[in-house]
């Protein structure tokens, strides 16, 4: 579904071109549960803004679902970003002032999209935010909670693709791991593709596929299952 | 996104900075307001400057002594270019279309009746004075023909200067002293008192003695060559008169009596006052419109400069709605929305303001006269529009500038 072919991208700085990404493949099929880890300047980040279409690669091509979008101009890629991803940051990333409800609304207001407060609220009741916490704003929140109200929001237009960057990063453990177990259950029972970006290896094995960064190129990409027996049988 | 949300973001957001947002507004609320007021302050005054002059009567025509070398003698500074014996010509003349002539020579003094004393203007004419400006007596008589023949010491006192010389008392009888400076001064003995005519004009301020008095006893009012020398001559046409051709007769006749190459004197009709002051009336209009509508244009600086604040302070909330799918025009959308909120709310509160200022003055007294002010419906139209025009074009650039704002940098913005 999603594939990146010799990806490169590479910044104009006033110190120099400074190369975020040098050529990476990819391919990303559908339902997958995939981390993308790696030091801070590995380009993870530049890979999952590239992923979203909130970035466009400066070589390399990008296929989604076999059409090539590397070359989109910004609005196309919004149009395309408000229907195909949701996302999901470290600082969740609400809106000042909005509540609970209209924050999920959000999406679906970009779209024109009938019955919001419908849809908004069954988001909300999916990622499990009771409907006390609907009227809320981001300051009357937990983090936790937040985090919720982020990922309602990136489900709620019925994205193929969940794209979160260090979603936990912020987060408690009993937390962190409530929000993996909501991901994970997006991934089960509604067949999402969850994409996150991380740095910490506990949440990267949670997953069910690692991709691992250094200095802009994809060093490692192995399956969680056999990475826990390798380490199984190398402590057997 | 729609422009009913647009209109409630833009709702929040305003009200989420109530006192930013009314300082903001304030300029154009007053800008706004002070276009209404002042044009219709504008307006007003053309109005009441023209029912002023109409207030002198109907169908007039005034001639006045116009600029002149001759220096000797002369009233209060005029030059004397115009006399009595002028003003008999025009009579004798019997031009078609003339219903009254009346000359006048005024000059300000202090009258005195026992302990009061008050200054007014002291009008010296003939009798058909009454007529030609349409005056009333209200009590007694006016100068007659017979005062002017025998240069009576009657005086006629005009209804506030009877008020205030005799404030407890009949007035036609009584002694009033005219001084005149110096060691001038004569007894008159009041005649008559003329019906209040209000208006700004202090014509109740008057007192009238016959023509001739003036000239026998006040050696000033004469000419080198012992004419009575007069301010003014009205004269009163009948009211299908060509009043052109009546101008010009008078002209000519008083061009040939003074035997002059180009007149010494002026002659205006009316009319002719009336379209001059509404002249001035109307630079004075467009004046106080252009200082109102700077004021206007500053209004709307200041709704770009709190756009442009806005636009950067919500760079983070803009690369959120970006990351949900938000295009450039949706943005455009909700910042332009938000500036002309701001400023239609603005217009519409100047609206209510500026006519409520403009009524609250009409009829008050301001610098002791009674101010008139005509709200003039354009003035409004013409206020708002501009208004939400400001609003628009200030409201388009922060809007544009809040497009260009990469996504990624806004969603890393702190």
């Amino acid at each position: 579904m999603i594939e990146l072919q010799e990806v490169a991208k590479t910044y104009v700085t006033g110190a120099g071109p400074v190369h975020a990404l040098r050529g990476a493949d990819l391919k990303i099929t559908r339902g997958e549960f995939v981390a993308i880890m790696g030091q801070s300047g590995s380009g993870k980040t530049t890979m999952m803004n590239i992923l979203g279409l909130l970035d466009r690669p400066t070589g390399g091509r990008y296929l989604l679902e076999g059409s090539d979008v590397s070359d989109l101009d910004a609005d196309e890629r919004a149009r395309l970003r408000g229907r195909e991803f949701g996302f999901v940051f470290q600082a969740y990333n609400l809106v000042p002032r909005l509540s609970a409800i209209e924050q999920v609304e959000l999406p679906l207001v970009y779209q024109g999209a009938k019955d919001r407060r419908e849809r908004a609220a069954a988001a909300l009741e999916r990622v499990g935010l009771s409907v006390e916490f609907h009227r809320r704003g981001p300051t009357q929140l937990s983090g936790g909670q937040q985090q919720r109200v982020a990922i309602a929001r990136s489900i709620v237009v019925e994205p193929r693709v969940i794209l979160a960057d260090e979603p936990t990063g912020a987060l408690d453990t009993a937390t962190s791991a409530e929000v993996m177990a909501l991901f994970r259950d997006l991934v089960q029972r509604h067949g999402i593709t969850v994409i996150i970006v991380t740095h910490e290896a506990e949440i990267a094995a949670l997953t069910d596929r690692i991709v691992r960064m250094v200095d802009g190129r994809i060093v490692g990409d192995v399956e969680t299952r056999l990475l826990a027996r390798g380490q199984q049988e190398a402590s057997a | 996104m729609s422009i009913a949300d647009a209109l409630r973001v833009a709702t929040r957001a305003i009200l989420a900075n109530r006192l930013r947002s009314i300082l903001t507004t304030l300029g154009l609320v007053i800008g706004v307001t002070s276009v209404i007021v002042l044009i219709a302050v504008g307006q007003g005054a053309q109005v009441g400057v023209a029912s002023k002059i109409r207030g002198l009567g109907t169908d007039l025509i005034f001639v006045q002594p116009g600029q002149s070398n001759d220096r000797t003698t002369g009233a209060r500074g005029q030059s004397v270019s115009l006399t009595r014996s002028d003003s008999d010509a025009i009579v004798a003349a019997a031009i078609p279309g003339v219903a009254g002539v009346a000359p006048q020579i005024s000059f300000n003094a202090q009258l005195i009746a026992g302990s009061n004393n008050s200054r007014g203007s002291v009008i010296g004419t003939t009798p058909d004075y009454i007529t030609v400006r349409s005056a009333l007596v209200a009590q007694g008589e006016f100068v007659t023909d017979t005062d002017v023949d025998r240069r009576a010491l009657n005086m006629v006192l005009g209804s506030a200067l009877a008020e205030s010389l005799f404030p407890n008392g009949e007035a036609i009888g009584q002694q009033v002293r005219l001084a005149i400076g110096g060691p001038l001064g004569f007894n008159f003995r009041v005649v008559g008192v003329m019906a209040a005519r209000g208006g700004a004009t202090d014509q109740d301020s008057q007192a009238f003695v016959p023509v001739t008095t003036m000239q026998s006893r006040l050696p000033f009012t004469r000419n080198s060559t012992g004419e009575i020398a007069v301010n003014q001559i009205s004269i009163q046409m009948t009211s299908k008169a060509d009043q052109k051709a009546v101008k010009a007769e008078i002209t000519n006749l008083l061009v040939a009596r003074h035997a002059v190459a180009a007149p010494d004197f002026t002659v205006q009709s009316q009319n002719d006052l009336l379209g001059a002051a509404s002249e001035v009336s109307a630079t004075l209009s467009i004046l106080l419109g252009s200082v109102a509508g700077i004021s206007l244009l500053v209004g709307g600086i200041g709704v770009m400069n709190i756009m442009l604040v806005s636009v950067t302070e919500r760079t983070r909330e803009i690369g959120i709605r970006r990351a949900v799918g938000a295009q450039s025009r949706d943005i455009v959308l909700q910042f332009v929305t938000e500036a002309l909120t701001l400023s239609i709310g603005g217009g519409l509160l100047g609206m209510a303001l500026g006519v409520g200022i403009a009524l609250g003055l009409n009829g008050r007294q301001v610098a002791g006269q009674a101010m008139t002010t005509l709200i003039q419906p354009w003035s409004i139209i013409v206020a708002f529009a501009v208004a939400a025009g400001v609003g628009l074009a200030s409201g388009s650039y922060p809007a544009f500038r809040a497009t260009a704002i990469d996504p990624i940098v806004a969603l890393r913005n702190e």
